[in-house]
């Protein structure tokens, strides 16, 4: 992987954050009604007054470089409903319940998938690789806005083996997680089963056979790294599909997460919360995609020799 | 039917399933409403809550009213608008790919980076984005679904479009003196629109969800036209004493999508299985 190449994938990640940020700003500008429209009208001396404290009685192009200048620092600015709390603190006091939810997600969805997809896939036409894929498929069927509302109904409000909702321990979150990571972990198993029956084809496993080579061996180092590369390239839509799942699981289970905050500033039309949200899940999607570039060139050596 | 249709349809026992499972579920969604005997507003007012009965074979809201007839009309909605939605993406992404594969080198180039740059966004957020900019409908909602699905139909047709360009038909046409719209449109896109179309399957149990989604957090479908997603959430707020009004647009919408999922990736290995003989 030269320098040049890795210079080149971080200035498209820096352009595309630019457009975003530029897109953002500009679609929520074109917004019909002000971010202080509520039930009744404002006295115009306090609407204007509020429009000047917030500096949107500037020109846009003054508004945008300001609002650049202030995220190029980190600040995501002031929320305009809820008062006295900037974008970065409610950004900060949800951070820490969305980013459990989904990196356990993560972990569960890609552990259970692959280990599903590798114990299919390796006897191709098996009774168990058609049980197996059977239940992936139903798996499929059911994203967080089914899976969600029904576990708890069933697991928390009939059975009432765990909590239904709001935080406090481990147990908490044992639900939510099973509710995002579920349609992900079916998704990763047919990918891995698909790629392991592949591989399985490949004539340099004919040749680890031929030579002896231990089972376990072959598994380990012939199948397994060629097998995972489609799912590695699958890491970065689930990485984003996460996020969104995400947002419906803490509202179902009552988690004050960063999904919530969302939903509510797009309800409450609180322009710079939203705008912040989004450049963060922005920024978090793009991220992540660059780490599974840079891992898919270390683990396939035709993309690195390219590069 | 055809014996090509009919092993599409029912070669493999999922895909049997898939198939009696959605015929019978769009049954439902064409006569459902008119069977049972209430209007989506009716209020029954002695059964508030009511659970499957006779009456109401499958209960009723916390507001009385026939859950029969909502989930019908829901799925209506909700298939509606991933049906118009998968339109208007195939509408974008066909025409994208076809001009992006045509016309090959930078132009292709930058439209493909295009599309790789807005793959990485969590496309949700877009559609939220969109929802709040413009206001809550449902007219915006096909639109700006269908403006965020296009991007795997582009893919697809460009792909196929980069197989044809080249063709006998298509030299031929630049020989009479063709142009580069009249070719696209004319000689390329009939020519990749089967494969699209296939894929288009693909797209309406993706769009179905993420209605639903955006519908569940009150982003979506709005009173007093309902959806599955609408519902669900409806059901949800109230679980401990209807569990009915959750578990059943629940199970349809799961239901729908599982099959539309089947039948879509059938048809595809079928088209791959084509392709590749052929």
């Amino acid at each position: 992987m030269s320098l040049a190449w890795l210079a080149r994938r971080l200035a498209g990640v820096v352009l595309t954050f630019a457009v975003i940020v530029a897109a953002v700003f500009g679609l929520l500008r074109l917004a019909p009604g002000g971010p202080f429209d509520g039930e009744r009208a404002l006295p115009p001396e306090v609407e204007a007054n509020l429009r000047a404290a917030y500096h949107l009685d500037e020109p846009l192009p003054y508004q945008f470089a300001r609002y650049v200048a202030a995220l190029a620092q980190g600040d995501l600015g002031p929320s305009f409903r809820q008062k006295d709390f900037t974008v970065n603190d409610l950004v900060a006091r949800g951070m820490p319940v969305s980013a459990t939810l989904g990196a356990g997600a993560l972990v569960l969805a890609a552990g259970v998938g692959l280990w599903i997809g590798i114990s299919a896939g390796l006897r191709p036409g098996s009774r168990r690789d058609a049980l197996l894929m059977s239940i992936a498929s139903l798996g499929i069927a059911l994203p967080p806005v089914v899976a969600a509302p029904v576990l708890v109904m069933v697991v928390a409000v009939f059975w009432q083996l765990l909590p239904a909702g709001g935080t406090g321990g481990p147990a908490h979150y044992v639900l939510p997680v099973l509710a995002l990571a579920l349609p992900y972990t079916a998704a990763v198993a047919r990918l891995t089963r698909g790629s392991v029956v592949e591989t399985l084809a490949a004539p340099h496993l004919l040749t680890a056979a031929a030579k002896g080579l231990p089972q376990r061996r072959v598994l380990l180092r012939h199948i397994l790294p060629l097998a995972l590369l489609p799912v590695l390239s699958y890491l970065g839509p689930m990485a984003a599909g996460l996020l969104a799942g995400s947002v419906v699981v803490e509202q179902v289970f009552d988690l004050p997460g960063i999904g919530r905050y969302f939903v509510q500033g797009a309800i409450n039309r609180d322009y710079t919360l939203v705008m912040g949200v989004t450049l963060v899940y922005a920024a978090l999607v793009l991220l992540f995609n660059l780490a599974v570039d840079l891992l898919y060139g270390r683990l396939d050596p035709r993309i690195r020799l390219a590069r | 039917m055809k014996p090509s249709v009919r092993h599409t349809l029912f070669g493999t026992p999922a895909a049997a399933i898939a198939s009696v499972l959605l015929a019978a579920v769009l049954l439902y969604l064409a006569v459902g409403a008119s069977l049972s005997g209430y209007a989506l507003e009716d209020i029954d007012w002695d059964a508030m809550e009511a659970p499957p009965t006779a009456t109401h074979w499958f209960g009723t809201d916390l507001a009385g009213r026939d859950l029969f007839t909502r989930v019908s009309s829901g799925g209506r909605v909700s298939l509606g608008v991933a049906v118009i939605a998968t339109l208007v993406s195939i509408a974008i992404g066909v025409p994208y790919g076809a001009f992006a594969g045509y016309l090959g080198g930078r132009a292709d180039h930058v439209m493909m980076r295009i599309v790789d740059t807005l793959y990485a966004l969590p496309f949700v957020l877009v559609v939220i984005l969109l929802v709040v900019v413009v206001g809550r409908s449902t007219l915006l909602l096909f639109a700006a679904l269908g403006a965020v699905f296009w991007l795997d139909i582009a893919r697809i047709v460009r792909g196929q479009t980069l197989r044809v360009r080249h063709a006998a038909f298509v030299e031929a046409s630049r020989g009479l003196g063709a142009g580069t719209v009249h070719i696209v449109l004319r000689h390329v896109v009939p020519n990749v629109a089967g494969p699209a179309l296939v894929y288009a399957t693909l797209t309406v149990p993706g769009v179905m969800l993420a209605e639903a989604f955006l519908s569940f957090l009150g982003l979506g479908v709005q009173e007093p036209d309902t959806s599955w997603g609408v519902l669900i959430a409806d059901g949800t707020e109230n679980m401990q004493a209807a569990p009915w009004a959750l578990a059943i647009p629940a199970g349809f919408l799961a239901a729908t999508v599982w099959s539309l999922n089947i039948l879509g990736d059938r048809l595809r290995d079928r088209l791959d299985a084509a392709v590749r003989s052929g």
